[in-house]
């Protein structure tokens, strides 16, 4: 299968749906770039170069570069949406949606709900997450819980390449509002991608390495960082479960409920802040629904109940990595280990 | 309404040696910050400069006084330099280090400082905007006299927040200014690209406010336009001045502008405010060149200073991630020295 990098599935995705239906277009912030200004057209392709290319391949009728008005052209892709275009916006960092909650939560999210089951809303938001960038506080948040508490929105954590070509595909082919969260780390990332298009369905969590003793439960670019963790540990005899639900909402809960009934040991990692996140909420699932099948309590490897902090001394720490979860699948274990 | 203490008559040429010192201070030090990030030496990932803006920042910030606050936009190191903050503390800052204005946790888009009115940059597109009403209310509320200024780019004149806070000011009758740079540029995207609207300052008259444009080309006109309208805004008649220029560089340093044509950059750059006021007092008879090169040559030396200052400083303590998210006294959820222990897995 040939490799392709985080940032050219992404790419791929959107042309080859653009192709397939002419109602998709994309929309957002220089991400065509350098419209009109006296230089070379699509210059920019977003600031990470994500949707270069696509422009000169299809048409500007149909990737729009918007003036910096987030609610407005948040608001107009979730009408386009409902009156018959399948829009895929472009809402750079999400630390920005602070600008347009409102057209998401109160709007997109709540057309079909509200209006009796008569609106079709197929959104999709493409955004970027996540510490590590050195870009500080208004740069760096998670996030997805946020939406993931939200009912009628539909939340993806693409964790390599092929998941981010195979979810978004499904999130432009599904009929509601769906925000996809794309790692800014992980655009440089290499996997295997089919070149035909392929969807990959919400709510099935995708196991990534089976043991007996500890499951360990991740979201997006933390998947990574638990597989390495377990194949450490693995070395040490300790043999883990890996569980990547892919989407936060929905969610898988059989098998996170399966796969931690056969360990008896439970470790979630999220790269978000500690309260009323992604971590306490599986945790919570668990406690509630099985909670004599646990051999240990529960651990949650988080970020900490600070803002992303810019220096490069605090911001390494602050990002929970491989030795953390490390400690927590032992801490889980018990006396020993 | 008297002029402020610090404001000499607008046009004079005394002035003008001071105005091109603090726009060749400005831009010497935006030099330096593109040496550290191409030298691997900067914190940050995104360094936005300001040079071909310094008429701007000099400009109207000269007309600034004590007491009076603002907030910028992430092109803001030249208006806070301006309005007398150290650069070293600035470059501490923007290499993420514990002797920054903001010990290190803001950075270049975040820099700060309460005791100089900085309200703070700001890493959002029109996020700064309203708190300057805010502020013109705190400042009406107390009697101080002061005014509150925003500082933005082109590309905050499309969002909507800007109306808003405007139209709130002009309502409330609030010492308050707007203040839209206009590089031409948003990222790539052109102005001409974001908005079908004419002139910027005839929005800002439609909400009742004193708007004007001026070129940012002579900074004498920069100051003279920030004068009449910082006058009005003392009497509680707010403000709006869009200030024409050209952003010399790309948006952040790893842009090297594509999307602009060689013609385009050599118009735009032609267009120097801190060649053109040298020029301006080179004709005048006001300096002659040896004074200008000593006193280029003396900011050198400062700006040299302060890379070695924040190439020294220390690094924040890691106790210090956790300071200043809540007000002192709020209870702790955990002792600190226990979330550094989780954080590094030494729990
Ligand atoms: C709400 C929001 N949207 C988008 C961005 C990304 N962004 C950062 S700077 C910028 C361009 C801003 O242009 P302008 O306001 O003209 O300021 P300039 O960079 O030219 O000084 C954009 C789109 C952001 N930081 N915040
Ligand atoms: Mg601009």
């Amino acid at each position: 299968m040939p490799k392709k990098s985080y940032r050219q599935a992404i790419n791929e995705a959107i042309r080859q749906e653009m192709a397939r239906d002419e109602r998709v277009i994309i929309m957002g912030e220089d991400i065509s770039g350098g419209m009109g200004a006296p230089g070379e057209q699509d210059a920019w392709g977003g600031p990470m170069g994500v949707t270069k290319g696509i422009m000169p391949d299809f048409s500007r009728d149909r990737v729009l570069d918007t003036p910096i008005t987030e609610s407005a052209f948040i608001g107009c892709a979730a009408g386009a949406a409902a009156t018959g275009l399948r829009p895929v916006a472009e809402l750079m960092f999400v630390d920005f949606m602070g600008v347009c909650f409102d057209q998401i939560f109160n709007q997109a999210a709540k057309f079909k709900y509200m209006f009796g089951g008569k609106a079709v809303t197929p959104l999709t938001i493409r955004t970027m997450y996540g510490a590590g960038f050195r870009a500080a506080s208004q740069h760096s948040q998670c996030l997805y819980p946020l939406f993931t508490h939200i009912p009628g929105l539909k939340v993806a954590l693409p964790s390599n390449p092929y998941e981010a070509k195979g979810l978004l595909t499904q999130a432009i082919r599904d009929d509601d509002p769906v925000i996809v969260f794309e790692h800014k780390a992980m655009y440089d990332d290499e996997g295997e991608v089919p070149d035909e298009a392929y969807t990959i369905p919400f709510g099935e969590a995708n196991v990534t390495r089976e043991g007996d003793d500890v499951t360990i439960v991740a979201f997006g670019r933390m998947v990574n960082f638990a597989n390495e963790a377990a194949d450490n540990l693995e070395k040490a005899g300790i043999s883990c479960t890996v569980v990547d639900p892919r989407t936060t909402s929905p969610l898988d809960r059989d098998t996170i409920l399966e796969t931690t009934e056969e360990t008896g040991r439970l470790v979630v990692v999220d790269e978000a802040h500690p309260r009323c996140n992604m971590a306490s909420d599986i945790v919570g699932l668990v406690s509630q629904e099985m909670f004599g099948a646990l051999k240990a309590a529960p651990q949650m490897v988080t970020a900490p109940h600070c803002p992303v902090p810019f220096s490069p001394a605090l911001e390494d720490i602050y990002v929970p990595g491989v030795a953390r979860i490390e400690a927590a699948v032992r801490q889980a274990m018990g006396k020993g280990h | 309404m008297t002029a402020p203490p610090n404001a000499a008559a607008p046009g004079s040429n005394t002035d003008l040696v001071e105005l091109y010192r603090g726009m060749r201070r400005v831009r010497t030090f935006e030099e330096r910050v593109g040496e550290l990030f191409v030298r691997g030496q900067s914190a940050g990932s995104m360094l936005h400069l300001s040079i071909g803006e310094e008429s701007a920042a000099v400009g109207f910030v000269s007309l600034m006084r004590d007491g009076d606050t603002f907030t910028t936009h992430h092109r803001g190191h030249g208006i806070f330099l301006a309005r007398g903050a150290d650069p070293k503390r600035m470059m501490a800052e923007i290499g993420g280090k514990e002797a920054g204005y903001c010990r290190g946790k803001g950075g270049s888009m975040h820099i700060a400082d309460m005791g100089l009115g900085h309200l703070g940059a700001n890493a959002i597109v029109g996020g700064g905007i309203p708190a300057v009403v805010g502020a013109g209310l705190a400042s009406r509320h107390d009697g101080r006299g002061a005014i509150s200024v925003a500082f933005f780019g082109d590309g905050a004149m499309q969002q909507g927040i800007l109306y808003e806070s405007m139209n709130m000011a002009a309502l409330w009758d609030l010492p308050v200014i707007f203040v839209c740079i206009n590089n031409q540029y948003g990222m790539g995207t052109r102005i001409e690209q974001a908005t079908r609207g004419r002139a910027l300052h005839e929005r800002a008259l439609a909400f009742g406010l004193n708007a004007e444009t001026v070129d940012g080309l002579d900074v004498r006109d920069v100051r003279e336009a920030a004068s009449r309208l910082i006058d009005a805004a003392r009497d509680g008649r707010p403000g709006f001045l869009a200030i024409e220029c050209y952003r010399f560089f790309g948006h952040a340093r790893m842009d090297k502008s594509p999307y602009r044509s060689e013609q385009d950059e050599q118009e735009g750059r032609a267009r120097d405010p801190v060649l053109f006021a040298r020029q301006a007092l080179l004709d005048s008879g006001q300096a002659d060149e040896a004074t200008l090169d000593a006193m280029d040559a003396g900011i050198a030396a400062e700006m040299d200073a302060t890379i070695d200052f924040a190439a020294a400083a220390a690094e924040p303590p890691l106790g210090t991630m956790f300071r200043d998210v809540y007000a002192p006294g709020e209870p702790e959820p955990e002792a600190v020295a226990t979330r550094i222990d989780r954080i590094l897995a030494r729990g």
